[in-house]
């Protein structure tokens, strides 16, 4: 569990998703910023290298506006397009080919909401179309719940990360059962990312010394009143979090034990 | 002759690629992904697939998204 030959402070710590290294366990989304630039500049702080797209019509009435694609550049960042608003595994399947035409890379996240009020997956159809598309040859990262034996059944599907909730999108709620987490993470051999849920920089540290390998988030940083500072702190969050998981925290105890020598007291 | 683009009537000139359509719509072909009655139009196609009467065009591209 532990390489004292792993220093993730120094870069020596990739997240190796499909046999491709990133150099940051954090994933961000680009949606809800108050604008293009702050997208950018929030991205940059956050020092992550892999960001989500989202796949929508283009506003005709509008064409001439500048596309988001103008302010990310696919060389600096590798850009993850999702199915996020899809309800069937058909519609998944038709966003993601789209992405995959749009974008530079066979890579999806792939959403399957099964429920508007709490944007929790459809594992069934989570799973038909981690199936397909992975027969199609993408590179699949599925946004699933906690369960063990969902997250288990998109690995023998396929699945080149399993990306399991910390609480419902968008909520800030935080990482609600680390238990899960932790069970997932002993059990599967592909990598477990923490999708959603994370609202502020001990949420994701927090997360992080479960020992998963990445966490994605978007709404804590574009909803925070200054989202490029907060992108700075969730970039330090990630990577204290990794740091106490790989030094392997001290044992809880119910009493105190004393940090001074109880020998040498005067009398 | 009447086409169908992103859900929205248009009337477009018989004769002309799905690249004239996105010319006369001042989109930029690089920037986009064209899907013509459910099929994705490849980029390097879009120059030889003609636009045909009832056609329905989705035109899509990379938005902000979590």
């Amino acid at each position: 569990m532990t390489d004292e030959r792993i220093d993730p402070l120094d870069g020596q710590d990739p997240l190796v998703i499909a046999d491709r290294g990133f150099s940051s366990r954090l994933i961000v989304g680009t949606g809800k910023y108050r604008s293009h630039e702050e997208t950018v500049e929030a991205i940059r702080a956050s020092g992550a290298e892999m960001v989500t797209v989202a796949v929508r019509r283009v506003d005709l009435d509008a064409s001439k506006q500048e596309s988001l694609l103008h302010h990310l550049d696919p060389e600096e960042f590798f850009l993850l397009p999702n199915t996020a608003g899809c309800f069937t595994a058909d519609d998944a399947i038709r966003y993601a080919r789209l992405g995959r035409e749009a974008g530079l890379s066979s890579w999806v996240k792939l959403e399957v909401i099964g429920d508007q009020e709490t944007l929790l997956p459809d594992t069934e159809a989570l799973l038909e179309a981690t199936r397909v598309l992975t027969t199609e040859g993408f590179t699949v990262l599925p946004y699933t719940n906690d369960d063990l034996i969902t997250a288990l059944r998109l690995e023998e599907a396929g699945a080149a990360a399993v990306m399991p909730l910390a609480s419902p999108i968008g909520s800030g709620l935080g990482l609600l059962n680390p238990l899960n987490i932790r069970l997932l993470k002993s059990r599967l051999s592909v990598p477990v990312i923490v999708d959603a849920g994370v609202g502020t920089a001990s949420d994701a540290c927090l997360t992080m010394e479960q020992g998963v390998d990445g966490i994605l988030m978007n709404t804590a940083l574009a909803a925070a009143e200054r989202p490029v500072l907060m992108a700075s702190a969730m970039r330090l969050a990630v990577r204290a979090g990794r740091a106490a998981y790989l030094a392997g925290r001290m044992p809880t105890r119910e009493w105190a034990v004393p940090s001074s020598p109880s020998a040498g007291m005067l009398d | 002759m009447k086409v169908e683009v992103n859900g929205e009537s248009r009337e477009f000139v018989a004769g002309g690629s799905v690249l004239v359509l996105l010319a006369e719509l001042e989109i930029d072909p690089r920037m986009v992904v064209v899907e013509r009655n459910r099929e994705i139009v490849r980029r390097d196609q879009l120059d030889r697939v003609p636009v045909e009467d009832g056609d329905r065009f989705e035109i899509v591209h990379f938005v902000g998204g979590g």
